[in-house]
């Protein structure tokens, strides 16, 4: 029933409960249905009993629907979301050393303001960059960087929130929490 | 409870109790986490329970003997497992099964697995190694949490002895509710043998992220009620889920409403009565012909509680490929999975099943009338292929004819009947004709050679006064038969009838039909005597090795008390028909006496 013809890339967001052994479930369920992914990034959220996951896989409208259903199957999964059709930021960040020869140097450094990069380790033979970016933005930085020598890139995975003023755990709860944990610390 | 047990427990108290316990009104509530742990199942209203001890687990055993709970030793963790599953599915609590760490808990992992394919609601608790020395290698560990993440509804280590009454009701919550399942507690010995306070059995469980939805979405039973409506070839695909959720009655109303010829799978049987007209039989791969040509000529399939296994649907590109599909089933993820749906009803069987009929019930159509001519086509189908097989009094006693007339034999007691997994399965679905919810055990899902006589040990320690029958396979019965002994000692009398063909009869079926006649390792040439057998363990043994000793054996077999072991010993090759071969469309359907296409050939030539 799945063509991989069909194929395209989906971000989907997935609240979890934030205990031992839940990032191992979403693995194991993942590597168990063969789902094709790109990437997975995960943290707590602003209840410390709940981590947000971010996971960029892909596959047809079919493989995502199941995939999503399964998240969402597992016990200690509170929600999932498919961000993909909805109006949504996405960005990564990216580590990159690249090979520095004086000769080389200042053309780095353009490239790097260009992308609004910043230097945040130097040594005499090499610079390394941080960069913040879509994935296309990333993706074109390492190109123009690839003739001097890439020594190391270090990505985070695609991260992605909703645009707008819906968000994943009701808004009105994340205004009490903030407000409570505000209260007890005496703000 | 038998004699035997009584016995048993009344000595071990002599030796054993007395050196933990504390004494009354010493540390005030504070109780040990096997305490705590036998409260919370007497709460839970558990008061049977199968296992196996072991060195972490010796603690909830010490405690045990002060609990009213019949415990019944297992002679094999595996057969624990399917016991508690036969115990859940014919009686419908949720079973229980207490095992050690290391060996004891890998040895559930195949009954887990089965447990999570057919949808049974079981709570396993393991013993586990002392917190501290978790992830060492220490003796008798094993990684159960993570080994066994995929193969249960839901799993828990409970790591603190605070948290047991907590952890243990939400267990049999979630195994259960929505879709039932197997749920696994890991115990670590410092924390049932840790104190705690105990504040009692929680009386309400609230998990934010399960939910299960319960109701079907009322615009989408009015668009089913539709489709129902407009039909001209409608077929009823019923499954495991009808059963789970006691949802025949309505299923049969639902039938009586619209008049819709009705199927069921393997899983399903026992939620319509044999005997309604509307009935087609079993179907899938070893399913009536009848029901496989409605499957393949319907307009619309009303899906209900079933998944469309392979086993169903044959050749997925063939299957239902004009036919529109409505879905009911309370697990979303079986929706869509397979095959296309039209519409998808989430929500538990039962209430689906009541809105549905009281939506069909406003319909003012002429149900029968408007579906004569289905109805015509179907009865030709069932009457140039029908099940049958031809017994000669002085051949061999064909597998057939043996569970026809188990079946004549036992029918009146109303019997739960089980099955280990081959012809003899396929066999007993086909002939054993008729049986209520709840009264027919078999591993569908993950086909689990062995499920039968522990399954029927089982049922029948839910059941003490009811006959249960396990018709099994000799290959089938070689994998779990130690447990005869268990039977015995506790006095459970099931009755096993072996189909004995001293082969691994579907194996070798299909390497009759599919691999050129070239059999590999399925002659069964050395088996034990299984009158001596039963014998040895303490049973009664039969034998019938002519068509004319088959009902008396039967019906002897049926009257002896206690466990029966009957060896009804009959023609080595038969093939079990109808049979879509694997990777087939439905209407590639080979009924007995029809050649196999050639290209259906899988080994070399």
């Amino acid at each position: 029933m799945t063509d991989p013809k069909h194929y395209r890339k989906h971000i989907v967001s997935v609240l979890v409960e934030n205990h031992q052994g839940v990032l191992a479930r979403i693995a194991s369920l993942i590597a168990a249905k063969g789902y094709n992914i790109d990437s997975l990034s995960v943290a707590e959220t602003l209840d410390p009993s709940v981590s947000r996951m971010t996971l960029s896989l892909h596959g047809d409208e079919w493989v995502i629907e199941q995939a999503v259903k399964q998240l969402h199957r597992l016990i200690d999964v509170i929600k999932v979301i498919d961000l993909t059709d909805e109006e949504h930021i996405g960005r990564e960040m990216v580590f990159v050393r690249v090979n520095a020869e004086p000769a080389n140097r200042a053309e780095i450094l353009r490239i790097n303001e260009i992308f609004r990069g910043r230097i945040v380790d130097v040594t005499p033979t090499s610079y390394t960059l941080e960069l913040t970016g879509e994935e296309k933005k990333v993706g074109a930085v390492l190109e123009l960087l690839q003739p001097f020598g890439i020594q190391e890139i270090v990505r985070s995975g695609t991260l992605a929130i909703a645009r707008g003023s819906k968000s994943l755990p009701k808004r009105e709860e994340v205004r009490m929490r903030v407000a409570g944990r505000k209260q007890a610390t005496g703000e | 409870m038998s004699e035997r047990w009584t016995a048993g427990r009344v000595v071990a108290r002599g030796n054993l109790t007395g050196a933990i316990l504390p004494r009354e009104g010493d540390i005030a509530m504070r109780l040990t986490g096997s305490e705590i742990f036998l409260k919370c199942l007497q709460s839970e209203g558990v008061h049977t329970v199968f296992g196996h001890p072991g060195g972490v687990i010796l603690h909830t055993y010490h405690v045990l003997l002060d609990y009213p709970i019949h415990h019944i030793l297992c002679r094999h963790e595996q057969t624990a497992i399917h016991a508690v599953e036969g115990f859940y599915k014919a009686s419908g609590r949720t079973g229980t099964a207490i095992v050690t760490s290391g060996p004891g808990a890998t040895n559930t992992i195949t009954g887990l697995t089965d447990a999570l394919m057919d949808s049974m609601g079981i709570v396993v608790f393991t013993g586990q190694v002392p917190t501290a020395v978790m992830g060492c290698d220490a003796f008798q560990e094993a990684d159960v949490v993570g080994t066994t993440r995929t193969c249960t509804k839901h799993n828990f280590l409970a790591s603190k002895t605070e948290d047991l009454p907590r952890i243990i009701k939400e267990a049999y919550y979630i195994a259960r509710s929505g879709r039932p399942g197997p749920v696994l507690v890991d115990l670590p010995k410092d924390v049932i043998m840790g104190r705690a306070e105990f504040a009692g059995y929680p009386s309400a469980v609230s998990i934010r992220s399960y939910n299960p939805s319960v109701n079907g979405h009322p615009g989408q039973i009015r668009k089913a009620a539709e489709l129902i409506a407009a039909a001209r070839r409608p077929v009823i695909y019923g499954g495991g889920g009808i059963i789970h959720a006691d949802a025949s009655p309505e299923l049969t109303e639902f039938v009586n409403l619209t008049q819709i010829p009705t199927t069921l799978t393997l899983m399903g049987l026992g939620a319509l009565a044999t005997s309604h007209p509307l009935w087609l039989g079993m179907l899938g791969m070893h399913g009536t012909y009848a029901a496989n040509m409605v499957m393949a000529h319907a307009d619309l399939m009303i899906a209900i509680g079933a998944r469309f296994d392979d086993r169903v649907t044959g050749r997925l590109s063939e299957f239902a490929k004009n036919c529109k599909i409505i879905h009911v089933d309370i697990d979303p993820t079986s929706i869509r999975k397979n095959v296309h749906v039209d519409v998808p009803i989430v929500g538990d069987v039962k209430r689906v099943l009541t809105q549905l009929n009281a939506e069909v019930a406003k319909c003012s159509r002429d149900w029968r009338s408007d579906l004569e001519e289905w109805y015509g086509q179907i009865a030709e189908w069932q009457r140039a292929h029908p099940l049958r097989y031809q017994q000669r009094p002085d051949g061999a006693i064909l597998p057939q004819f043996a569970i026809d007339e188990i079946y004549k034999a036992s029918e009146a007691h109303d019997p739960v009947v089980s099955t280990g997994v081959g012809q003899h399965q396929m066999w007993a679905a086909q002939y054993y004709r008729s049986r209520g919810p709840r009264n027919w055990l078999t591993s569908g899902g993950l086909g689990t050679m062995g499920f039968g006589f522990p399954a029927a040990l089982g049922a029948q320690a839910a059941f003490p006064d009811r006959l249960v029958i396990d018709i099994d396979g000799d290959g089938s019965f070689q994998m779990t038969m130690q447990d005869l002994a268990t039977c015995v000692q506790y006095n459970l009398p099931v009755k096993i009838f072996i189909i004995n063909n001293r082969y691994l009869g579907m194996v070798r079926q299909w390497q009759e039909l599919f691999y050129g006649g070239k059999y590999s390792q399925v002659d069964l040439e050395v088996q034990p005597d299984f009158v001596k057998l039963a014998e040895a363990f303490g049973a009664t043994g039969l034998r019938a090795a002519l068509p004319s000793e088959v009902r008396p054996v039967i019906e002897k077999a049926i009257a002896t008390p206690g466990p029966v072991v009957v060896d009804l010993v009959t023609a080595r090759e038969e093939n079990c028909f109808p049979i879509i071969p694997a990777g087939c469309a439905l209407k590639d359907i080979i009924d007995e006496g029809e050649p196999i296409p050639e290209k259906l050939f899988q080994g070399w030539r």
